[in-house]
């Protein structure tokens, strides 16, 4: 992903109106705020190559 | 007795010897919760009249000559997202607070009681467990009981305070991504996040359901191994509960530690902490003789998939109520939630598979050593309020950074201790102890050692 030309509060406001979300005002800065921060968060894991057979665990046993 | 300072197994041995009454020991606790809560703030609910009641109920078994339990009128409380029959579970928030009474108490509750300990209320907490602070807009700060202008942690802040505070000597929490640990260390007490699955989690309301655990916290060791037994066990009403038989550790903890190989955690464990936590690391390592070290890899992607992943299931479980009630949300958790709902499903699948990944690198580190140790906070208790702190010389948030250390384990479900170093006129830190899924048994027996030696203790009171 192109972080510097991705549009987090054009992004925002699309997903949340597809989850028929309604974002007031008043808390759109902060939602934006804490999406840019997932956004760098989820990088780490995104770029990390995981080999094909590693899949998520249905079941989690540790 | 001091009843501030006594353990749960002291007040249970003075109980079943006729030493004390369960019904003065409630008593007690009930006094002293009146007396002190009202600075600290742990509680939300005292249940005062079913205490005295139940009390007096285990003073008749004694009487008749029936064995009463093996923690017999302990006074305990549990985080108020544990159900409590007769009372609304709030799970720190006003939503909550419109939800009829509990009908039945939950699994650990249940089992806590048959035990013989006593219910004396529920314990503030961040709302829907999500923080590490226990600042609750709703119901108020959870002071800390070192220092009044400080936080207790959390999000199990009133169970740690209470404990630390001598209310009462034993309490439950939720961890999912360090909620027990951090106010255990904040607050310098015992807690307990153990194996992910071993200890059921039904009629406690869940956040993100892949990381979320429960656990005691406690004054001293041998607490921790009573209430981890006595709350083990199958339990169809939580499917992630494991079948596995529960494995009794109580007298692990008369134990010496011969024959286990233990290592200090270096590399992510050992970088954006003040000095004073890695030193509470290095006096754990120097009791113990410990000169080995190990690196947990990618202990950092770790963090971040269990963010991604707390943030989609939390978002995912409040979304009815983000979508038609955010006002009614703490405005410390609202945002997270929503922007949460917003993580696309590619991102939280890759940060379960990751999930798998890690869990398969450090099952190998415990193919070579069986205990590990990591500071559980970078820094001890900050401020109430406080935004931000400097750690590295960079200026980081406080609130997600509180987690560093603690987010990696409960990630892929590994037992931790968080066990107090007291400092003198200073505040107290905490020490992470790390096993293998299912090895809590190793932990207790290091932790046992450290107590003996002294270097670990539950504050005086």
């Amino acid at each position: 992903m192109n972080d510097k030309k991705f549009n987090v509060p054009q992004y925002v406001d699309q997903t949340a109106s597809l989850l028929n979300l309604n974002l007031p005002e008043e808390y759109r800065n902060g939602v934006i705020e804490n999406f840019e921060r997932i956004q760098v968060i989820a990088k780490l894991v995104n770029e990390f190559p995981l080999p094909e057979d590693i899949e998520a665990a249905p079941v989690f046993e540790p | 007795m001091n009843l501030d300072s006594a353990d749960a197994i002291s007040i249970a041995t003075a109980v079943q010897q006729r030493q004390i009454k369960a019904v003065d020991v409630v008593k007690a606790a009930l006094d002293k919760i009146a007396k002190r809560d009202n600075q600290l703030n742990c509680f939300t609910n005292v249940t005062a009249e079913t205490a005295l009641q139940d009390a007096a109920q285990i003073d008749n078994e004694i009487a008749l000559g029936n064995y009463p339990g093996c923690l017999a009128g302990v006074p305990f409380a549990v985080k108020n997202l544990y159900d409590i029959a007769g009372l609304t579970t709030l799970a720190g928030s006003k939503i909550n607070a419109e939800n009829p009474p509990a009908t039945q108490d939950a699994t650990a509750v249940t089992k806590l009681k048959n035990a013989g300990a006593v219910l004396v209320g529920a314990l503030n907490m961040d709302e829907y467990a999500y923080g590490f602070v226990t600042e609750n807009s709703h119901y108020g700060a959870t002071h800390n009981p070192h220092d009044l202008k400080r936080v207790a942690g959390g999000s199990s802040g009133g169970s740690a305070a209470a404990v630390a505070a001598g209310l009462v000597p034993l309490t439950l929490g939720s961890d999912t991504n360090g909620s027990i640990r951090v106010p255990a260390a904040l607050c310098g007490v015992f807690g307990l996040k153990p194996t992910y699955g071993r200890l059921s989690r039904a009629g406690v309301i869940l956040f993100s359901s892949s990381f979320d655990h429960i656990g005691p916290f406690t004054r001293s060791v041998r607490d921790i191994a009573i209430a981890y037994d006595v709350l083990q066990g199958e339990d169809e009403r939580d499917n992630v509960c494991t079948k596995r038989p529960p494995v009794e550790t109580f007298h692990l903890t008369s134990q010496n530690i011969d024959g286990l190989k233990i290592a200090i955690a270096d590399d992510y464990f050992a970088q954006k902490a003040v000095p004073e936590a890695l030193e509470a690391v290095q006096k754990v390592a120097d009791a113990l003789n410990v000169t080995e070290y190990v690196s947990i890899p990618e202990a950092h992607r770790a963090r971040a998939a269990a963010y991604i992943i707390t943030a989609s299931e939390g978002a995912n479980l409040h979304l009815d109520k983000l979508k038609s009630r955010p006002q009614d949300f703490d405005f410390a958790t609202r945002d997270r939630f929503i922007a949460g709902a917003l993580i696309p499903s590619s991102w939280y699948i890759q940060a379960q598979r990751f999930r798998n990944w890690y869990k398969k690198q450090v099952r190998e580190i415990f193919q070579q050593v069986d205990v590990i140790i990591a500071p559980t906070t970078p820094i001890s208790a900050p401020e109430i309020g406080q935004q931000t702190m400097i750690l590295d010389g960079e200026e980081i948030l406080v609130r997600p950074h509180l987690g560093l250390f603690t987010q990696p384990l409960s990630f892929i479900g590994l037992p931790v201790l968080s066990v107090p170093i007291q400092r003198e006129d200073a505040l107290p830190l905490g020490v992470q102890l790390i096993a293998a899924p299912y090895n809590e048994a190793a932990i207790l027996r290091v932790a046992a050692v450290l107590e003996k030696a002294g270097v670990i203790s539950s504050p005086a009171n």
